[in-house]
């Protein structure tokens, strides 16, 4: 037997929205079979009465009094559903903490975050690109974590955000660090004086770590995506990478981490870190290490050297080349190495291997690199002429300087050749007196061509038969350059060879407090929220629901 | 081809500057073109009788019984049933209606005349709540009403209005976009300004003040009171924006109880159809969603024109329609700036910083990011004549942008 119960309450004022909301939650109390509750007009009592709600007590309510009933399976139930009624109306207050809105597409987050100069994306590879051209188009940095991104959108995505002087991290950026945020995967590290560029997204995370754990700290950690140093992309987000930290007042020492580059991108790359102004720590996983050091290139054997290095020279524990060196024009001819010693070659090429694009010798290791015919040089070309090729019926070319001096006209007569590289070998055994004929050689080579450079490589003490010091007189007087040390004549090729690339100035991405707008996995948008960036989450879906067809209509329709 | 960002622009534009001023009120055979006697015109896009839903059917005959062609629903069904009646929606007639819009060749309508563009639109007399002919209720109280409205009140709004001038229906939006209004589903500010603009204007056109007083009393107690006036210059304005070659800005919503209908400016005449769907709301004592019938009425020009839903964020006392709190009524228009071209350069949101209110729907933009307009609604019962029984929010469905989306590539020869 049901059980009408009412209440007035006088000059209580609702809107209709919050009484019908109390209505419902009034209904879903247990035993509760129907409620009304209206403020007492005509016609709202007019609506009770044909609902079976409206009592003698409830007709004596005025216009402006608040009527609530209740028909609930007895008496009990019907009272203690009244009995709520001001709970209920007070739970409606708390339910409204506040969720705020987030946007659907990027045009939208950027009105919502305006600050924002990073868009973070980690959305299926199919959709990334457009996600992440889209953002490039409004003039943002982007932080591309999704993979499955083709090479040829990778590409252009790479030459956009250039010639609009914004940088692309990725795709398949595990990792950076920008102004102390971390973006994708990253550790907490103290933020310091050194800046990085990475194509591996946890070699940086292991640099970084490494970095803090020795005392020292990080400016920036960008990543590039482990495709950059490919031919194909030509390193452009590294390059871009490199040139921010060299112009970032507060990065001391550059950090660059990568797996093996492709060859001529490596060259491309030190050229520009030797233009960087600043100590570069290079760590090519894969790579010898063609010295310690030079100029101000630190070479590291793996990731935390590299990361010891680092602290090492951010505290000013080992000694700093700012890339002081010899600012001459470098010269743009070939390098034609033309060694006596077949070890001395090995050292040399494996030296200039990283800087030098196409090199080619007769004691390359990977075939790409063996010269075609031992007797024409092609490109930059380091020989090793005591090799059986050249040996045969003849004296080793540190007893005679017969052969080396001919291959030296042919290679100053090539209007290509820029430098060439000789070894000098001292020591019993050895010519009595090679200046003596490499010297004229190459006096009469530089009186024909007079921008033909020559470097001697003298080895040798001072207790050797051939008198070091005349041997190494004799050579500069003739016009060659001469070092008795290997690296040093690494640091002088490399110079000339090389140059230091002009580091061009442009907008770095952090110039100001990191603010992001996350698309796709939402735990980033977590975690740069959790570390104080100003961020704000798209609520991101496959355009036109994942519809190909209507996807492809769509994009030409973007005019 | 043009660019459509630009021709959307000027689509904006156009809605934007129209200016929609209250002309006057007179019959619909003195002003609607191509009235007719046996013409009734309907909510939302083209539908034959057999389809018809319930209120709408309700609103067909009372208004046969209004005109006097019939005598009662068995003569109005059969009249119908010969064929002696045609239909056509209020849309193809330059005309709005809230819910069945049903509207007749005797029926006082308002006339809205867009100053900047020149073109017109027209929309009938409010009739308050309760058992009404827009939710298909006929009963003999129902027509004796309207024959008030029409013979009484109408030819006094009628001369008030032309004594006062005429009104700027944009202006007093405006205006009641600041006082809660959000110009759809709440409407209490507008009907209070609409009636304070009227009521010395009718005090001195009627001298009767025994007429005055019911007329001021019926348009004070119906917070609906201006909504017809505010759907007709909805109409006016995106009117101004239909037509303009390579747009994809929609110039039309409407439902007819039985299908959401479409039209986009770049695309001519054509209707895009789905049927339409339950509105998700809040019901009246004693009514559920079971009782619904599905979403009808032209008045979602109002979010045509980037008003009702879209600016929900100005209206916080309905926010429990979208679920409950202020933020969520500012959620609904910041979804809403995602799929519009424009900011209203006249419709400002107080909450949103003064922000213009989201203006001119992008079918590109329905479709790629999968947002369909919110539209604020009341809900009618299915049944003919039981009348509302509650609002809410609805969404119109996303196959009507597809298939103008298709239709556009199509037309275009993309």
């Amino acid at each position: 037997m049901s059980v009408t119960k009412s209440e007035i309450r006088s000059g209580a004022y609702y809107d209709s929205v919050v009484l019908m909301q109390l209505q419902r939650n009034l209904l879903q109390l247990p035993g509760v079979e129907d409620a009304g509750v209206v403020m007492a007009t005509p016609a709202n009592l007019e609506l009770l009465a044909e609902s079976q709600l409206l009592q003698a007590e409830g007709k004596a309510a005025k216009p402006e009094d608040l009527l609530i009933v209740v028909k609930a399976v007895s008496a009990a139930k019907a009272e203690g559903a009244l009995a709520q009624v001001d709970e209920l109306l007070k739970r409606r207050s708390c339910a409204a903490a506040t969720s705020s809105f987030r946007p659907r597409s990027l045009a939208g987050a950027v009105k919502a975050l305006p600050d924002a100069d990073w868009v973070s994306i980690s959305v299926p590879g199919r959709y990334a690109a457009g996600v992440a051209r889209e953002a490039l188009e409004l003039g943002k940095h982007v932080f591309l974590y999704s993979d499955n991104v083709s090479v040829e959108d990778e590409i252009g995505l790479k030459q956009q955000a250039l010639q609009n002087s914004l940088l692309v991290m990725g795709p398949d950026c595990g990792t950076a660090i920008i102004n102390g945020i971390g973006l994708g995967f990253a550790n907490h590290v103290r933020q310091g004086p050194i800046g990085l560029v990475a194509a591996s997204g946890t070699g940086l995370q292991s640099v970084t770590s490494a970095i803090h754990n020795l005392g020292g700290g990080v400016s920036q950690a960008i990543g590039t995506g482990g495709r950059d140093l490919k031919e194909a992309i030509g390193a452009a987000s590294t390059l871009q990478g490199l040139t921010y930290l060299a112009a970032d007042v507060a990065t001391r020492v550059i950090v660059i981490v990568s797996k093996p580059p492709d060859a001529a991108v490596a060259s491309k790359l030190l050229a520009a870190a030797l233009g960087a102004g600043k100590p570069v720590v290079v760590c090519f996983l894969g790579f010898a290490a063609p010295a310690v050091r030079l100029h101000n290139l630190h070479f590291a054997s793996g990731l935390e050297h590299a990361a010891r290095i680092a602290v090492d020279l951010s505290q000013q524990r080992v000694a700093r080349d700012s890339g002081s060196h010899s600012k001459a024009k470098p010269i743009s001819g070939y390098l034609r190495g033309l060694f006596s010693g077949g070890t001395l070659a090995s050292e040399l090429f494996l030296g200039l291997n990283l800087f030098l694009s196409p090199l080619f010798s007769n004691v390359a290791i990977r075939s790409e690199q063996k010269v075609n015919d031992a007797h024409k040089s092609q490109a930059h070309t380091i020989l090793d002429l005591g090799e059986d090729e050249f040996t045969v019926g003849r004296l080793h070319p540190m007893m005679d300087n017969d052969l080396r001096i001919r291959r030296l006209k042919q290679e100053a007569a090539d209007p290509q050749v820029g430098l060439i590289l000789l070894d000098v070998v001292l020591g019993e055994g050895a010519h009595p007196d090679p200046a003596a004929e490499l010297a004229p050689a190459i006096a009469a080579a530089r009186k024909a061509r007079k921008e033909l450079e020559f470097v001697a490589l003298l080895v040798g003490t001072d207790e050797d038969p051939q008198d070091i010091q005349k041997q190494e007189e004799a050579l500069a007087k003739a016009g060659a350059t001469v070092y008795r040390d290997i690296t040093q004549t690494l640091e002088h090729v490399v110079g000339r060879l090389l140059g230091a690339a002009e580091v061009q100035k442009s907008p770095a991405p952090f110039a100001q407090p990191l603010a992001v707008i996350n698309v796709g996995v939402e735990s980033f948008y977590d975690s740069q929220s959790a570390q104080g960036a100003q961020t704000i989450h798209v609520d991101w879906r496959p355009p036109a629901s994942g519809d190909e067809d209507l996807m492809a209509l769509l994009s030409k329709m973007r005019t | 081809m043009v660019s459509i960002d630009k021709a959307n622009q000027t689509a904006v534009e156009r809605m934007m500057g129209a200016r929609p001023i209250l002309k006057g009120v007179a019959p619909a055979r003195d002003v609607i073109p191509g009235m007719r006697p046996n013409l009734l015109l309907h909510a939302g896009p083209p539908i034959e009788w057999e389809r018809m839903s319930g209120p709408l059917r309700g609103a067909v005959i009372g208004a046969l019984i209004f005109e006097g062609l019939a005598k009662n629903e068995k003569e109005a069904e059969a009249l119908v049933g010969k064929g002696e009646v045609d239909f056509a929606p209020c849309h193809h007639h330059a005309t709005v209606g809230p819910m069945a819009g049903v509207t007749s060749f005797s029926m006082m309508v308002y006339i809205i005349e867009n100053e900047t563009h020149g073109n017109m639109a027209y929309s009938n007399l409010n009739e308050g709540y309760g058992k009404v002919l827009r939710y298909g209720a006929y009963s003999e109280e129902v027509i004796a009403k309207l024959k008030w409205m029409n013979d009484v009140m109408g030819p006094v709004l009628a001369k008030a209005i032309e004594a006062s001038g005429g009104m700027d229906i944009r202006a007093l939006l405006s205006e009641a976009l600041h006082m809660g209004d959000e110009g759809h589903n709440r409407n209490k500010a507008g009907s209070i300004l609409y009636t304070t603009k009227l009521a010395p204007w009718i005090t001195q056109t009627t001298g009767d003040s025994a007429v005055a007083g019911e007329i001021l009393k019926f348009l004070g107690e119906n917070a609906l009171s201006v909504l017809n006036p505010v759907m007709a210059a909805c109409k006016a304005m995106a009117d101004a924006a239909h037509g303009v070659e390579g747009s994809t800005m929609v110039s039309t919503m409407a439902r007819n109880g039985t299908d959401f209908g479409l039209r986009v400016s770049g695309l001519g005449d054509q209707w895009f159809t789905a049927p339409a769907e339950v509105p998700d709301g809040l019901y009246f004592p004693s009514y559920t969603s079971a009782d619904a019938n599905p979403d009808i009425g032209d008045s979602t020009i109002t979010e045509t024109a980037g008003i009702g839903a879209f600016a929900m964020a100005a209206a916080p006392a309905i926010v429990t329609f979208v679920s409950g709190t202020p933020q969520d009524a500012l959620n609904a228009t910041l979804e809403m700036y995602e799929i519009t071209t424009a900011e209203h350069s006249h419709f400002t949101i107080p909450q949103l910083e003064f922000r213009g209110s989201p203006t001119g729907i992008d079918i590109r933009k329905v479709v790629e990011l999968g947002i369909t307009p919110r539209v604020n609604t009341g809900i009618a019962h299915k049944d003919a004549g039981v009348g509302q029984v509650g609002a809410g929010l609805v969404r119109p469905p996303m196959k009507i942008f597809e298939d103008a989306v298709r239709a556009y590539a199509k037309q275009y020869n993309l």
